[in-house]
């Protein structure tokens, strides 16, 4: 169970003033649940998102883990409780490879058709992907499905997901539904997912809106969804 | 040969025991061991240190080692290696040199080797550079390679060279003529410093033949005090294509200085530079340690893989 209490967040703008990006927000979220987050740009997402998995402590307020107080624990040993994290903008690197990743991410040293097994889940010809370097030379597209592969590689008891669909292209994207799908039909782990996409936030048990750096509303999908639709129609979601 | 020069040639030329084919193994100034093939010559030179070696025309599938091991103290070596790739032929050749100095002197070796990679010649060269002191020893290891290529029509020569770690002063020349019509070269340059460690690289390149190509990347770490710099100057006096690229990671208080040059003689000569010097990305580490490694073993897998 991931719990936050009273979470800040703030950051300088180009004043040099404080802006508070996450102003006090709590919430639970129960093991085994398909969680969506989504809302307006600017809102909150990605920093909240980041506040879980470590890579930025908040400025107040506290985070429990199964109980365990994460608050000021670093990015590595939250990893290593369980807790995974698939960036908006995958990073790239040098000279590692897709297997190089693969292998860290599983944690152990693993045969190549292991490592083929994670790529072909997110829907990648393993045979073309293992030895290509996590360089500019993979598309946008590419390199999220690798991020996912390396989730299931993780298998933790929690992932976190930024806008997995963001730079993928309308087939692939399609597959990746699927792949979400099975992660939430195993119900073994819990899935925060951060998207903007109906069919993302139709597979998901619970919904959580964020705007403002706040909790707009939070509740099972067959509540908030509807509503957001009818919000879309009127424009009323973007004001 | 002791333990100590087995070592060593296990390092820089993954040898264990006799290497296959032909080979010239030198060893404290001095021949260690040779061997010859019905293709592969190998020759004293009379008037100056070092050997020739002739690899006959259409050789295909073979391969010629030539390494050097230093583990006296106080050692200067320098020799003239001469390599002749005759018309057709397709070899692969490893040279490469380890110093172990277990003394307080410092042990140099100084190598020119020269390829004339003949008519449709193909040459892939390894060569690896390391350097070690025995335990409270405090002597220098330095080495200065000099590598001279010409490459005739259609000839193909690949270099990839390794400074692994160890070597406390070294100046890298390379210089390439490309002088026949489709002439290639490929450069795959690794370099890392440590502690106060110095190294200079340099590259200069001359494109004469038509539709001559070079492929240049040199990636570099330097870490601790440790200082580099990197000059590569290519010039197109021919219808040619270059790319060259230079990258390099700095960490701790380390500084290095990269100076790209392209020059084009001729107006269908194409020449690319690329070059970036920087710290380890930030987000790099973040990305690692969001699967569980530490920033140090972050740190050593992003250098691993960019070195790699």
């Amino acid at each position: 169970m991931l719990e936050l209490k009273n979470v800040s967040f703030q950051v300088a703008d180009e004043k040099d003033l404080e802006k508070e990006i996450i102003k006090d927000i709590s919430l639970t979220i129960e093991d085994r649940k398909f969680i969506a987050i989504t809302g307006p740009n600017g809102g909150g997402k990605s920093t909240l998102a980041k506040l879980i998995a470590g890579i930025y402590e908040p400025h107040s307020g506290q985070i429990l883990y199964n109980g365990t107080d994460i608050t000021h624990i670093s990015i590595t040993d939250r990893a290593r409780l369980g807790i995974s994290f698939a960036f908006q903008t995958p990073v790239r690197f040098k000279g590692i490879k897709v297997k190089d990743l693969i292998r860290l991410a599983s944690g152990r040293e693993l045969s190549i058709s292991d490592a083929c097994g994670y790529l072909s889940e997110v829907g990648l010809c393993a045979k073309d992907y293992i030895d290509r370097e996590v360089d500019a030379s993979l598309s946008g597209g590419e390199l999220k499905r690798i991020e996912i592969a390396q989730l299931i590689a993780r298998d933790t008891e929690l992932s976190v997901l930024d806008e997995p669909e963001a730079g993928i292209d309308l087939w692939s994207f399609s597959n990746l539904i699927k792949v979400f799908e099975r992660m939430r039909e195993n119900r073994a782990r819990t899935i925060i997912i951060i998207s903007h996409q109906e069919r993302i936030l139709d597979i998901a048990d619970e919904i959580l809106v964020m705007r403002d750096g706040q909790v707009a509303d939070f509740g099972k999908k067959d509540k908030i969804l509807p509503e957001l639709l009818k919000g879309t129609a009127g424009c009323k979601y973007y004001q | 040969m002791d333990k100590v020069q087995r070592d060593l040639l296990e390092t820089i030329a993954d040898i264990h025991g006799v290497p296959e084919g032909a080979y010239n193994i030198r060893a404290n100034g001095a021949l260690g061991g040779r061997a010859t093939t019905a293709n592969i010559d190998i020759v004293t030179k009379k008037d100056q240190p070092g050997i020739d070696i002739l690899i006959k025309p259409g050789t295909v599938n073979e391969s010629v080692h030539i390494p050097v091991i230093i583990s006296e103290s106080g050692l200067t070596d320098m020799v003239y290696n001469d390599f002749y790739i005759g018309e057709e032929a397709d070899v692969v050749i490893v040279a490469g040199c380890g110093i172990h100095n277990c003394g307080d002197q410092s042990s140099r070796h100084d190598g020119i080797h020269t390829f004339h990679v003949g008519r449709n010649a193909k040459v892939k060269y390894i060569e690896k550079h390391y350097g070690e002191n025995g335990p409270d020893a405090r002597g220098s290891n330095i080495m200065n390679p000099t590598t001279v290529v010409y490459v005739e029509e259609g000839g193909y020569i690949e270099m990839e060279t390794t400074q692994i770690k160890g070597i406390d002063s070294t100046v890298r020349d390379t210089k390439a003529y490309l002088n026949g019509p489709g002439a290639k070269l490929v450069v795959r340059d690794k370099l890392m410093t440590h502690k106060d460690q110095h190294a200079d690289a340099i590259f200069d390149v001359e494109m004469n033949g038509q539709d001559s190509t070079c492929d240049l990347i040199s990636r570099a770490v330097a870490k601790d005090d440790s200082t580099q710099t990197f000059r590569a100057s290519i010039v197109g006096n021919a219808k040619c294509s270059s790319h060259t690229e230079c990258d390099a990671i700095i960490m701790d208080r380390a500084r290095i200085s990269a100076t790209p040059e392209i020059t084009a003689n001729d107006l269908d000569a194409a020449l690319i530079h690329e070059a970036a010097i920087g710290r380890i990305a930030g987000e790099q580490l973040v990305k690692l340690m969001t699967l569980g490694l530490t920033e140090e073993e972050a740190e050593q897998e992003i250098i691993a893989g960019f070195l790699k």
